[in-house]
């Protein structure tokens, strides 16, 4: 039995101990905003947030989960997360969509730790997280435009 | 149904890749690279053992107590110029992976605490342990784990050098995060990341012998005045 909070409420998982934490949170708590890309941590589409870090879902057994905090797409909340929601519809940042609950947790988790980012730092925060829309202009674009935003 | 969904969102994912305008060097970084400068290969006689190590016995034959403390550190050397070793004291801002030592995919960055950059750190994707990856990958059986994981520090950097050199370098207490020599024979015998390599999860080759014979070695080599190759 593995004990965690999942968007803030204590949940249990009574399955494989090595179930990624991916299939725990779509097909056991049916929360579907975060999303299958490649199953091998290549492409960014599963990230949530574990105890405040980005983490690839797709590749993280739930067994070393215990006692952790996750946080998805629908979870997300907070200062950053919302100049990045406005930030992305402002510009329609996604094209197909299916990469963007991964892009955005990893955006706002660089915004959480680097309020003001460079390019490069925009550029070493997402170059996991690929998008075959090709968006990243867009992407870049809209995170220099939240971090104004956060600036006040 | 499913299955077919999945295949063909890889194929998209890594057709738009190759098609996609860069975000940055990282984005451009995707493409295929050329694997990086590699360290010098163990001489040729000791090829055929690369995958043991020989025991502080077997060098009580050598009389003189330099010559028998430089060989026996390069018998260590079978683990400290083994790929699975120097693709995390990299000579670079960037990981290595693989026996060929190629740039490491995703392409992370070292970042200012050698644990990758803020949204994507080392553990990002590497957790407390070795987690198998099952059914997805024709190659990649795992994904490697450790509580500490993270990069050498750039003044730590192996790739590309001697052995004499690593030698010279790991008894520096000016880069080797201020270690006695008692401490390091410590940390090649006990650390748990050191360790690592040793048990390096499906799919990858450990480095040859034990921790344990290691660290003998490394005890023997401070032993007799800890002599370093040229």
């Amino acid at each position: 039995m593995v004990t965690f909070t999942l968007n803030g409420q204590e949940t249990t998982f009574d399955g494989d101990p090595d179930t990624p934490l991916l299939w725990v949170i779509r097909d056991a708590q049916r929360l579907t905003g975060t999303k299958y890309g490649c199953g091998i941590a290549q492409c960014g589409a599963c990230t949530v947030h574990v105890d405040g870090s980005t983490r690839r879902s797709c590749i993280t057994p739930i067994s070393t989960l215990d006692g952790s905090s996750v946080t998805t797409i629908e979870g997300l909340e907070g200062s950053e997360a919302e100049a990045i929601q406005a930030a992305w519809r402002a510009i329609d940042v996604p094209q197909c969509g299916y990469c963007q609950s991964g892009q955005i947790m990893s955006a706002v988790s660089l915004l959480q730790f680097n309020p003001a980012p460079s390019d490069d730092d925009i550029d070493g925060a997402m170059a996991g997280n690929i998008c075959r829309c090709a968006t990243y202009k867009r992407i870049r674009q809209a995170i220099h435009d939240a971090a104004k935003t956060l600036e006040g | 149904m499913r299955n077919q969904t999945r295949a063909g969102l890889i194929r998209a994912a890594l057709i738009a890749t190759s098609l996609a305008l860069p975000l940055a060097a990282g984005a451009q970084d995707r493409a295929p690279e050329a694997p990086a400068p590699s360290t010098p290969a163990l001489p040729q006689n000791d090829q055929n053992q690369a995958k043991s190590l020989k025991s502080v016995a077997d060098f009580d034959n050598i009389a003189d107590e330099t010559e028998r403390s430089i060989a026996i550190f390069q018998e260590t050397g079978k683990v400290l110029l083994n790929p699975r070793c120097v693709n995390c004291h990299p000579a670079g801002d960037r990981p290595l992976q693989g026996m060929d030592m190629h740039l490491h995919q995703p392409p992370v960055q070292r970042g200012d605490a050698d644990f990758g950059m803020p949204g994507m750190m080392c553990n990002t994707c590497h957790g407390p342990k070795n987690a198998p990856v099952v059914a997805q990958s024709d190659n990649i059986k795992s994904i490697p784990g450790n509580p500490n994981w993270h990069l050498a520090p750039i003044e730590m950097a192996w790739q590309g050098r001697s052995l004499g050199d690593i030698c010279r370098q790991i008894k520096d207490q000016d880069r080797n995060g201020g270690k006695t020599l008692a401490e390091l024979v410590e940390h090649m015998a006990s650390d748990d990341l050191v360790g690592w390599g040793w048990h390096p999860g499906k799919g990858r080759e450990p480095v040859p012998g034990t921790q344990k014979q290691f660290g003998e070695l490394y005890k023997a080599w401070a032993a007799t005045g800890a002599h370093c190759p040229d």
